[in-house]
């Protein structure tokens, strides 16, 4: 039984759980349901979430447990060098599990009879070639040598995991079960089944709001574990202060991660540069200028560009911005002649940033109190006076915190500078030159073959450690501004 | 006591009147026009660099749509194809496409001679190059799944080469064909004569939103069908994980959650999530999914795994919104008479709240939609060429997603995947403006106003 069909049969021991649970209360209550604590429904959740629980608890525990068990157990089984070491101990199991996944494909699928499949590495007289075939039938292809270690532990895992998954349905059924009697033979008119059932329910709903902090300890864990694993190969030192970036899969790599905080900085301070006037300046106009008819119409027209996904941005710099300024700028000015440059991504990346910057800002403009510029207005200075002396003064740490907020953007920002900066890692001053960032390389590092032992993929990690503490610090550091800064009109 | 001198007009200035212009109102005024300006400028130039880039887009991709295609004649000759002419499936598998490209290609010269079109000027190899290397494949394909096609004569359209239908769109000159390998003048001046015979043009080209993938050669072939259909079944997991513990989230954190340090930890966690780089979640799903838990990489399941932790803050921040709308004279009317907290919210303020979670939902979807990066580390960048299964077990095999299809189109060196990088782009607009339309009707139709 798979655990797809268990779940299936848990759910509908469920199903059934609540019918008799409701009728049971009913019957109790002599058919006057004012004599019950809570409504008959409630008893039959209550018995459903008895029977169903309890089950699906037993379930993931198995999960989790039974390849842990099935490991320790046929690791005896496994040819010395096996043992030896990890790597090699990782490529073993992976045999081990293909084969024994592909012999029981070959059965289900009619290749071969179950006797045949448990004959291989038990009986000598089997057919090793024909297994070789048999199981490139069902698309398991097998490496030339197979040891016989791996075919003896292959039927060994078969065995243990056919055993589990039995063992597992009778404990889950019977849990299930177990739940189910329980459950109908507490109902009783005075059960408060409806205050079981709601903090069962608060249980699951907090559960639920605790994801968000889950998923933060599990960006923690994976890169903090991996970063780690990096610098135990590569020192810190030279990773932090390195000079030159060249990975090379084949050992004797620099991993130097100053050019990529360069390539990083440079093109999120041209496209600060570019987002934060055009987008202040956008948002004063909607704020303080235009007729609500002008705003209800505009408004909506910039948030536009932040609702197109950033690889239209990405393709836009790679085949439009990006021959454009080689050919009007770069090429005339002689500083290049490449497509892909730290200007192409920077402006392009100001560009997407526009509508974020500009709607913070008008955030911001309209919590300033309309009476500091109704005063402005009657010592007589003009709308951009008022603007300019008292609206953007009282707004400068709110804005303040809405360009960390875009600068933290900038600097994650992947598609854009992965299509249209460029791969080479360089230190240079001139904004028309290819140059890559933090998000480029990690990319670049974990997207094709990759090999989890060596510096060249785990550096990936460590950037994006980096690249997390630095958005989150740039973040925590805004919303802190943002927040005084609220505290102090409220 | 106060005298007349306290009330003395600021010192440098003179006192003038109320209605007289102070001598530097013009200089204010420009100054103040100026400024006005700035504003205008600002935002004119962001939206015509929108509107630029969504032209180039689209005059570059809409010619996707359409693509070059030979009809002509094609006899399927039961000689070659089937040589013991016994219909045997079997033998008929071991003929390669290299068989069936021949048969094309004699039918095709056969076509050529029809319709007096001089093949003087090129080898017959030459003009078998002006058909697509897909379309052997295809009608291999097609008489395998019905032998009875044999001996027939049938009217085929078939694809022709990147380089024709680069050609036909202007993509490829002469002057480039002189430098190309792939394809000489001789070869573009025939295609000219075959466009004039009708055998050649531009049609619509329904194998861009259904075929999959097609490799570096044969830009020709390539579709979206495998795009399409992993972003579909992303979006179906996205919605059936994301959104039941989003909503569950936000009513906890809205209703019940208590003031303490532990509620703040999760209200704090939620607004940060909301803005750490996406990439930074492919790092977690590579880690956690695929090394830790061994889900199968560049399955739309573990796609979609990410791509819900990412959305998540956004749901929850949308569903809050909407359930703090909800007036609280609605739960007291409830718990007046008698209803539990629970039963309050679920039985009360969830379905007041519903139309504006369903819309905060959709756009959080959409952006959902467009997320590339992510995906990039989890393998959906892989070249795909068979499509997945049908679900469950389709959720686990290996697909790929419209934004990340026209990332690795831009990255091949052929011009003829940047056309359809771009046009992939419009279909994927297309998804993105149902989207959002729906969620403005809906917030339209439901929204109400306490």
């Amino acid at each position: 039984m798979t655990a797809l069909m268990l779940l299936a049969a848990i759910l509908i021991l469920g199903l059934i759980a609540f019918f008799l649970g409701r009728s049971r209360s009913f019957a109790q209550s002599g058919g006057d349901i004012r004599k019950l604590h809570s409504l008959p429904s409630h008893y039959g959740w209550h018995a459903a979430l008895m029977a169903v629980l309890p089950a699906l608890l037993v379930m993931i525990l198995w999960l989790l447990v039974q390849p842990m068990v099935i490991q320790h157990q046929i690791t005896p089984l496994l040819a010395p060098a096996a043992q030896a070491d990890t790597t090699a101990f990782t490529l073993a199991m992976d045999d081990v599990r293909r084969v024994a996944d592909g012999l029981e494909r070959a059965v289900a699928g009619g290749v071969m009879t179950a006797p045949e499949a448990a004959a291989y590495g038990t009986d000598p007289a089997a057919n090793m070639t024909a297994l070789h075939d048999k199981l490139g039938e069902v698309g398991v292809a097998l490496g030339s040598e197979l040891a016989p270690e791996t075919l003896t532990a292959a039927q060994a895992y078969r065995d243990l995991a056919g055993t589990g998954a039995m063992a597992r349905m009778i404990v889950a059924l019977i849990a299930a079960l177990a739940g189910l009697v329980y459950a109908l033979r507490i109902t009783h008119p005075d059960l408060r089944a409806r205050n079981r059932v709601e903090r069962i329910m608060l249980g699951g709903l907090m559960l639920a709001s605790s994801i968000a902090i889950l998923t933060t300890v599990g960006i923690i864990w994976s890169m903090f574990s991996e970063s780690l694993a990096f610098f135990r190969q590569y020192p810190i030192t030279d990773f932090l202060f390195g000079l030159t970036w060249s990975p090379n899969f084949k050992g004797g790599s620099e991993l130097g991660f100053l050019p990529l905080l360069w390539g990083t900085m440079y093109i999120s301070v041209i496209a600060m540069i570019v987002a934060v006037p055009l987008g202040l300046f956008t948002a004063i106009y909607l704020s303080e200028y235009a007729t609500p008819r002008v705003r209800s119409l505009v408004k909506p027209a910039i948030e536009v560009i932040a609702g197109i996904p950033t690889v239209v941005f990405g393709l836009f710099a790679l085949t439009t911005v990006g021959p454009l300024l080689r050919d009007w700028f770069a090429e005339p000015l002689g500083l290049g002649n490449s497509g892909s440059s730290v200007m192409t991504a920077g402006l392009v990346i100001g560009i997407l940033n526009i509508p974020f910057v500009s709607s913070l800002a008008d955030d911001i403009l309209n919590s300033v109190p309309q009476n500091l510029r109704d005063g402005s207005y009657a010592l007589g200075a003009t709308s951009s006076e008022t603007v300019r002396q008292v609206v953007l003064p009282a707004a400068l740490p709110g804005i303040m915190g809405a360009v960390l907020m875009a600068a933290s953007r900038a600097i994650g920002e992947t598609m854009v500078v992965a299509m249209g900066a460029g791969a080479a890692a360089k230190l240079s001053l001139n904004p028309f030159e290819a140059m890559t960032t933090m998000t480029v390389k990690i990319v670049s590092q974990l997207t094709g073959d990759t090999d989890f032992a060596s510096p060249e993929t785990l550096v990936a990690f460590a950037l994006g450690m980096t690249l997390f503490v630095l958005t989150l610090g740039l973040n925590i550091l805004a919303l802190q501004i943002v927040r005084k800064y609220k505290e102090q009109y409220e | 006591m106060t005298s007349a001198a306290d009330f003395s007009p600021v010192p440098g200035r003179t006192a003038g009147s109320i209605l007289t212009a102070a001598p530097d109102m013009a200089r204010r005024n420009r100054a103040e026009a100026r400024f006005r300006m700035y504003g205008v400028i600002a935002i004119a130039f962001s939206l015509s660099i929108l509107a630029f880039m969504l032209i180039t887009i689209f005059s570059d991709g809409i010619s996707a749509f359409r693509q070059a295609k030979l009809a002509f004649p094609v006899t399927l000759e039961a000689a070659v194809l089937d040589p013991k002419g016994n219909g045997d499936r079997e033998e008929m598998n071991k003929i390669t496409t290299v068989g069936y490209t021949k048969v094309l290609v004699k039918s095709f010269l056969a076509a050529m001679e029809a319709k007096g079109i001089d093949t003087a000027d090129l080898k017959d190899k030459e003009i078998g190059e002006l058909i697509s290397k897909e379309a052997a494949g295809d009608l291999r394909a097609r008489v395998l799944a019905d032998p009875s096609l044999l001996g027939q004569t049938l009217d085929l359209v078939v694809l022709a080469t990147g380089r024709i239908d680069g050609y036909l769109k202007g993509r490829v000159t002469m002057e480039s064909a002189k430098l190309d390998s792939n394809v000489s003048p001789e070869q573009l001046q025939f295609a000219d004569k075959l466009s004039e015979a009708g055998i050649l043009g531009l049609r619509w080209n329904v194998s861009f939103f259904t075929n999959p993938d097609a490799s570096d050669q044969r830009p020709e072939a390539a579709g979206l069908g495998v795009a399409i259909l992993g972003s579909l079944y992303m979006m179906i997991l996205v919605a059936l994980m994301c959104v039941p513990v989003g909503v569950a989230a936000s009513i906890y954190l809205e209703e019940f959650a208590p003031k303490n340090r532990w509620t703040d930890l999760i209200e704090v966690n939620v607004s940060n999530l909301a803005a750490v780089p996406s990439i930074v979640f492919g790092i977690l799903g590579l880690a956690i999914f695929i090394n830790f838990a061994g889900l199968p990489q560049s399955s739309s399941l573990v796609g979609a795994l990410v791509i819900s932790l990412r959305t998540l803050p956004t749901v929850i921040i949308a569903t809050r919104a909407s359930i703090r709308a909800v007036p609280p004279s609605i739960r007291d009317a409830a718990l007046g008479i008698g209803a539990s907290k629970m039963q309050t919210v679920m039985h009360h303020v969830l379905p007041l709240a519903m139309p504006g979670i369903l819309t905060g939902t959709i756009l959080g979807l959409a952006v959902a939609l467009g997320d590339t990066a992510p995906l990039l580390l989890i393998g959906m960048v892989a070249f795909v060429d068979n499509y997945p299964s049908l679900p469950v077990d389709g959720f686990l095999d290996p697909a790929t997603a419209l934004p990340v299809q026209v990332y690795s189109w831009a990255t091949r060196s052929d011009p003829a995947f940047i056309e359809r990088s771009n046009g992939a782009i419009i279909v994927l607009l297309g998804f993105l403006i149902i989207m959002n339309v729906a969620a403005v009707l809906l917030r339209r139709k439901f929204e109400r106003r306490w």
